[in-house]
C-alpha cells in the first residue's frame, strides 16, 4: 500500500492473515478491508499470488509424471521383505 | 457422456475386484497378499517419502504399514476403499517414525519468513512471480520437492498432510496431537517459508536480489 494510505490493515496484517483470508475465516467487514488493501497495494497482491502459486506447486510437485519420472518404483527387495514379514507374523 | 458411463463401469468393476481381493486376504490367500503389496506399495512409498525423505526410513514405514495392515485386515469391512485405508495406515507409520528419529540439523524457519518495518510495510517486498507455465514442469517439480524437503520436520509434516495429502485441519490436528489452531499457524508459516525458498526460481525479474 502506498505510504500515504498506510492504514489498517497494514501489509503485515494482510500477510499474516492470508491463510485465514483464503480459507474464508475472516468476518465480512475485515474481509472487505483486506480486499481494499489488496486492490491498492501491488506488493501485497504479488505476495498473495505467489502464496497461492506455492500451494498449487506443492500439490503438483509429487503428481504422477511421465514414465521416466516414476520415482516410486518399488525395489523388489522391499516387496520381498514385506511378504517375508507376512510369513513370520502369522 | 460415453466416457462418463465407461468410468462409472470401470469404478464398479474396480470395487468388485477390491471386494474379491479383501475376501481372499481375509481367507489367508497368500497370492492375494502379494497382489495387495504389488498394487499399493508404490503409492504408499511415495506418501512415506513425502514425510520422511528418500532414505531407509520411508522403506521401514512402508514395511511397518503393511505389517499393520496384514494384522488388521480381518477387521476391514469395506466402508472405505482399500487405498484410503492403507493411506491412513502409512501416514500413521511415517508419523511414528518421525517422532522417534533424529534428523540432521535443520534450517531455522525465521529467515524464511517475511520481515516488516515498524509501520507494518514489508522490509523486502520483492516482486511478482512469472507464470509457472513458463518453466519446464519436471525441473520445477524437482525444485519444489527439494524445497519442501528443506523445511523443518514440524512444518513440512503439516504442509505435506494438508496441501499434498489433502487431509483437513482437524484430521491433521488429531494425527499429530496438536490443537487445530497450531496446525493452521504452522501451515501458514510452512507455506511462507516454501514461498521464500521458491522465490529466486520464480521471480519474474529473474530473482534480482
Amino acid at each position: 500500500m502506498s505510504r500515504e494510505r498506510a492504514a489498517e490493515p497494514t501489509c503485515r496484517d494482510v500477510i499474516e492473515f492470508l491463510r485465514a483470508y483464503l480459507d474464508g475465516e475472516l468476518p465480512a467487514d475485515t474481509r472487505a478491508r483486506f480486499e481494499e488493501h489488496l486492490d491498492a497495494c501491488p506488493p501485497c497482491l504479488d505476495y498473495l499470488d505467489s502464496y497461492r502459486a506455492t500451494i498449487a506447486l506443492a500439490s503438483e510437485a509429487f503428481a504422477e509424471a511421465g514414465p521416466d519420472e516414476l520415482a516410486d518404483a518399488v525395489p523388489e527387495e522391499l516387496v520381498q521383505a514385506i511378504l517375508a514379514a507376512r510369513g513370520t507374523n502369522r | 457422456m460415453a466416457a462418463r458411463r465407461r468410468n462409472a463401469a470401470e469404478d464398479v468393476e474396480a470395487r468388485e475386484a477390491e471386494r474379491a481381493l479383501v475376501a481372499a486376504l481375509q481367507a489367508g490367500d497368500e497370492s492375494a497378499y502379494e497382489t495387495l503389496v504389488r498394487t499399493h506399495a508404490g503409492r504408499l512409498l511415495s506418501v512415506a517419502r513425502r514425510l520422511l525423505g528418500d532414505g531407509e526410513d520411508a522403506h521401514d514405514a512402508v514395511q511397518e504399514a503393511f505389517a499393520s495392515a496384514f494384522r488388521a485386515i480381518g477387521d476391514f469391512h469395506g466402508d472405505a476403499r482399500l487405498s484410503t485405508w492403507l493411506h491412513r495406515i502409512v501416514v500413521n507409520a511415517a508419523l511414528m517414525k518421525l517422532r522417534t528419529r533424529r534428523r540432521k540439523p535443520e534450517q531455522p524457519l525465521e529467515p524464511l519468513l517475511p520481515r516488516y518495518e515498524a509501520d507494518g510495510h514489508r522490509a523486502d517486498p520483492g516482486g511478482p512471480w512469472q507464470p509457472a507455465e513458463r518453466l519446464e514442469r519436471r525441473e520445477l517439480r524437482k525444485i519444489v520437492r527439494d524445497a519442501i524437503d528443506r523445511l523443518p520436520d514440524n512444518y513440512r509434516t503439516v504442509l505435506v498432510l494438508r496441501d499434498i495429502e489433502e487431509l483437513d485441519t482437524n484430521e491433521v490436528a488429531e494425527r499429530l496431537g496438536l490443537d487445530p489452531g497450531v496446525v493452521k499457524t504452522r501451515l501458514h508459516r510452512a507455506r511462507q517459508a516454501l514461498r521464500s525458498l521458491l522465490d529466486p526460481h520464480l521471480r519474474a525479474d529473474g530473482g534480482a536480489r
